[in-house]
């Protein structure tokens, strides 16, 4: 049971988010920006990042929803975001991917784990500084929104089937959707 | 030197804010609503859930700079930046209300991972007055600076050691608050004003 009263059957996030709407209103806008926004890392690539710092959490709600979002930018691949979650170095990604995925493992850690020579790795396979600002922030943001899910010990299925139509509403239609139309930014579908 | 090419002289969270103005207006107004405007809890007090947070995660800008802000809005004696640091230190022996250290109790749980915190942890809060918001804000509040500590130490910013900087950035942010600032004023020493 949830360590506060939330909506009954709304699953991970969703329950704090309709608890609190003043909330949820900045964390959804940032989810938008950093992982459907205008980038030269497609949404595939951005959702595989927060799919991986939440597998490295240990948060299920997270890591099975931003699976599913991948798998849907990826048409229904999840064998390549399992392989990416678990371990990057020998997925079917590019070198600049698994670097990048190296500084988001570091951060999940601590900001201060990132060093020098992950960086100047990064940049060897062509990563830019938005890149690596961009990964070092989806990284940062899912330790927040894992804590924020686990600690107030949500309702959390831990069925993969359980979320897959989440994964496709969240990489088409995207995180501020219905709840806020005024805010919604074009979709950029990296399918 | 940063992981990547920021405006000199940006102290802490700055330098990537103005590097990604997109980004920063969402991590803005969660910082406004969470630690500022009406709320059971009090600024000082919202404040210094986020000081400890970071003072756990040991980013030196972050629990200077929200410390600074929690002794500005306390009264900016010396004996509240005392304050501060004694809370970081032991908040169980400080003055703190009951319900205060049961909140810091669940934020330094959060720090090391949400799955901490314990029906016996949130039973404390609430046998303490806590209601369901303050255990709410207290968790999204410690969550969201696991963020920010991480975005600012990830990208290796410049973190100054002066503490006439953190007192200047206290003063500003207890009377300003979050969003719509103008945060591009450099702060290194030769354009510091004498």
């Amino acid at each position: 049971m949830a360590h506060i009263t939330v909506p009954p059957g709304l699953p991970g996030i969703v329950g704090p988010l309709t608890f609190s709407p003043d909330t949820a209103k900045p964390l959804l806008i940032l989810a938008e920006t950093l992982l459907r926004g205008p980038n030269t890392l497609t949404s595939a690539e951005r959702e595989m990042i927060a799919a991986h710092v939440s597998y490295r959490n240990n948060c299920d709600f997270c890591q099975l929803s931003h699976s599913a979002a991948a798998a849907a930018h990826l048409d229904g691949n999840y064998d390549l975001v399992e392989a990416v979650k678990t371990n990057p170095e020998t997925a079917g990604i590019s070198e600049k991917m698994k670097a990048l995925l190296v500084i988001a493992g570091k951060v999940q850690q601590s900001g201060k784990q990132v060093s020098e020579d992950d960086v100047a790795r990064a940049r060897k396979h062509g990563a830019t500084d938005k890149e690596i600002h961009d990964t070092v922030l989806i990284a940062a943001a899912f330790c927040m929104y894992n804590r924020y899910v686990d600690g107030l010990a949500t309702w959390q299925p831990l069925e993969r089937d359980a979320y897959h139509d989440m994964g496709q509403r969240m990489a088409r239609e995207g995180y501020v959707r219905d709840r806020f139309p005024e805010l919604g930014t074009e979709t950029e579908d990296a399918a | 030197m940063p992981h990547i090419n920021l405006k000199q002289g940006l102290p802490g969270i700055r330098g990537p804010m103005v590097f990604s103005p997109e980004t920063t207006k969402p991590l803005c107004d969660l910082a406004e609503v969470l630690l500022t405007g009406p709320h059971t809890l009090t600024t000082a007090e919202r404040e210094m859930i986020a000081t400890y947070v970071s003072s756990q995660n040991d980013c030196y800008f972050c629990q200077y700079a929200h410390g600074s802000i929690v002794a500005q809005h306390l009264g900016g004696t010396p004996a509240q930046y005392e304050f501060v640091d004694a809370m970081k230190r032991d908040f169980e022996s400080t003055t703190l209300s009951d319900k205060m250290k049961a909140l810091l109790n669940i934020a330094g749980k959060v720090q090391q991972d949400g799955k901490q915190v314990t029906t016996a942890d949130v039973d404390r809060a609430r046998s303490a007055g806590a209601t369901d918001k303050e255990i709410h804000d207290t968790v999204l509040i410690a969550a969201a600076f696991c963020m920010f500590n991480r975005y600012v130490d990830g990208l290796a910013t410049w973190q100054p050691r002066d503490p006439e900087i953190y007192r200047e950035i206290g003063q500003q942010t207890a009377k300003l608050g979050y969003v719509g600032r103008d945060y591009t004023k450099s702060f290194e020493p030769a354009n510091k004003a004498v």
